[in-house]
């Protein structure tokens, strides 16, 4: 699905460029749930700013479901976005005028879907992520779990090649990450390949595959007996 | 067409409602500018139909003729001939030059402007004693109070009637008396009073004063014979005054003998002159109206711009988020577009209500009277039409800059967390 290799990014302070991804392979199969760690600083967000097509690297080669992501302009890597990769974030970034129902459909508008087909499918992914009574409630309204989920059912709402978590827990207590963490799972179970960028080992361990960065290059990259979180729920 | 697309329209709709009192007080600098503009051009125009109120009722494509001394020696003649007209002369004209429509003789007794004393029971008025016929009442109206003006039948049977003004019926009658079918002497004759006519507005030529009788009587009353004193003179609606009053003048030296550079033997007043004059000035006022109002609706725009350019900075993560799931820069800008155009359309049609109202209180206040050059102010529908065009033109023009600035923002950078 995705295929990385020998990867570079630099950014320039000044006068002097930080190296922050020097020479990343890495592959992702179909269907995976890969946990990517690393402290700060280690390059785990760059890299995940390159697969989200948020950010260009300086050399090497992106391909993701065979189509190869280099020298976007703003329109074509916006339509890819739409087409291949959907967005979990750790603040969750709803838009806070639009009900959860309004902020599922989003990417499906972009999508031109039609209005009726829009609305059915924005429910149809609430009610997978089990908020299907909330659909008509502002975001406002909502608690942190409630908000990821309704994040995640947006993201899923295009139906993308990957999904690409940043920190999905990183704003949520344990309990409520669990759950979160049992939906992911849950979408992983059902075919679809997860990307998820973290710092707590505990989230990491439920992935089942866990690549370690550090200093911009992969220390560690291993498959992993997944802990369900479906018993800490 | 994205046009027609409900949910850009929600789109639009959500982001503006969702901070109403900046959305309005945004809108503000644009419905005061449309205020403005709507004013100034309704005022333009209500000047414009205010001195045509006046001028009703005198033909504007008119002239008015009249001899005078020679100013130059010719044919052997000495310099300083008075020149009289003839009342041949206007058959000989109406002949002669086509393009005169209206042409009305007149004699007027005493010297030019003189004043005859007119008695009526004891009281006395000193009058402007006219003889005129029916025609002029096609260049200058008379506005009659009461009766009616000359006809043919006076001047066949050369009746002694007349028509007199308001001001001569003050002096000679008591405010409660009907003058119809009193008789006043003028010069020893009298005449049956069969009309009075108020002044017509500030286009005066006769004064009030007058006393208006069949052309005929005059000559035989007064003892004319075939005299004429000046002529009323209409040109058909196609020609210009200057050229007929050209012809005119040729015709008439050469028959009296007047050398062809003498500027001053024949005495002529081009009625359309005033006429161009004050319309040039209207269509000045007009276009300057114009012009100080489309800058201060551009003012107005540029404040939108600016309030859309505050609100792209504070949605930056909205469209960071927008954009991550999809947006393309094209589907960005045109929302700021968008909003720009629908805030100015907005704003500028509250205005264009808000001014039509205060037009038509401007007009319940001014535009009643007579004497103040008012009417009707209000704007066209083509001036308006081309107002509210080049303000929504600009508004997208201006609404670009706000646009091209949310299209700038990198979604990495909006999305980074603080």
């Amino acid at each position: 699905m995705i295929q990385i290799k020998d990867l570079h990014k630099s950014y320039k302070m000044g006068s002097n460029s930080l190296h922050v991804l020097k020479g990343i392979d890495f592959n992702v199969e179909d269907g995976e749930l890969v946990a990517i760690m690393g402290s700060s600083g280690s390059g785990k967000s760059t890299l995940l700013n390159i697969l989200g097509m948020l950010d260009n690297a300086d050399t090497g080669d992106y391909i993701l479901d065979g189509v190869p992501i280099k020298n976007l302009n703003e329109t074509k890597a916006a339509q890819y976005r739409n087409k291949f990769l959907g967005f979990i974030f750790q603040s969750f970034n709803l838009i806070n005028y639009k009900t959860a129902a309004e902020n599922v459909a989003l990417p499906l508008y972009y999508q031109k879907v039609g209005r009726k087909e829009r609305q059915e499918k924005a429910l149809k992914y609430l009610e997978q992520v089990g908020l299907k009574e909330w659909a008509t409630h502002l975001p406002s309204e909502l608690s942190g779990g409630q908000k990821q989920r309704v994040a995640i059912a947006r993201a899923m709402a295009a139906e993308p090649k990957v999904l690409l978590a940043d920190e999905p827990t990183g704003a949520l207590d344990s309990k409520t990450s669990y759950e979160v963490m049992d939906l992911i799972q849950k979408i992983n179970d059902a075919g679809n390949t997860i990307l998820v960028v973290t710092h707590e080992p505990d989230i990491a361990d439920m992935c089942k595959r866990i690549v370690h960065l550090r200093d911009g290059v992969i220390v560690e990259d291993k498959k992993v007996e997944q802990v369900r979180a479906q018993q800490y729920v | 067409m994205w046009i027609f697309d409900r949910d850009l329209w929600l789109e639009i709709f959500n982001t503006l409602g969702k901070n109403m009192f900046r959305t309005f007080l945004t809108m503000l600098g644009v419905i005061f500018a449309m205020i403005i503009l709507m004013l100034l051009l309704g005022s333009a125009n209500g000047m414009s139909n205010g001195f045509n109120r006046i001028f009703a009722g005198t033909a504007s494509n008119s002239l008015f003729v009249w001899s005078q001394r020679t100013s130059e020696p010719y044919k052997g003649f000495e310099r300083g001939r008075r020149i009289r007209f003839r009342i041949d002369d206007a058959n000989i004209l109406k002949k002669n030059i086509p393009e005169i429509d209206v042409l009305a003789p007149r004699i007027e007794l005493g010297s030019h402007r003189g004043v005859v004393t007119v008695y009526r029971n004891g009281r006395t008025s000193g009058s402007s004693v006219y003889g005129d016929f029916p025609e002029i009442d096609n260049i200058t109206k008379k506005k009659l109070v009461k009766g009616r003006f000359l006809n043919n039948n006076d001047i066949e049977g050369s009746k002694k009637v007349c028509v007199i003004g308001e001001e001569t019926f003050k002096l000679l009658f008591d405010k409660s008396e009907d003058a119809i079918g009193q008789e006043i002497r003028v010069n020893g004759v009298f005449f049956t009073v069969v009309g009075i006519y108020k002044p017509n507005n500030n286009i005066n030529i006769d004064g009030e004063n007058a006393i208006f009788v069949p052309f005929t009587t005059f000559q035989k009353a007064f003892g004319s014979g075939d005299r004429m004193g000046w002529m009323a003179i209409s040109v058909n609606e196609d020609t210009k005054v200057a050229i007929v009053e050209d012809k005119i003048k040729k015709l008439l030296k050469n028959k009296y003998d007047i050398a062809p550079n003498d500027e001053r033997a024949i005495g002529s007043f081009d009625m359309s002159e005033i006429f161009n004059n004050i319309s040039s000035f209207t269509t000045v006022l007009q276009g300057f109206s114009f012009f100080v109002g489309i800058f201060t609706l551009l003012a107005g725009v540029i404040a939108i711009s600016n309030i859309l350019l505050i609100t792209v900075k504070e949605r930056t993560k909205e469209i960071g988020v927008r954009r991550a799931l999809g947006a393309t820069p094209k589907i960005v800008r045109r929302q700021i577009v968008m909003e720009a155009i629908v805030l100015t359309g907005f704003a500028g049609l509250i205005g264009f209500a808000i001014s039509v109202g205060m037009l038509t209180l401007l007009d319940k206040m001014f535009g009643q009277g007579n004497d103040f050059p008012f009417k009707n102010p209000m704007v066209d529908i083509p001036q308006f039409t081309i107002a509210f065009l080049l303000m929504v033109g600009l508004s997208v023009l201006i609404g670009l800059i706000p646009a091209n600035r949310a299209v700038k923002v990198r979604p990495i950078e909006a999305l980074r967390e603080e």
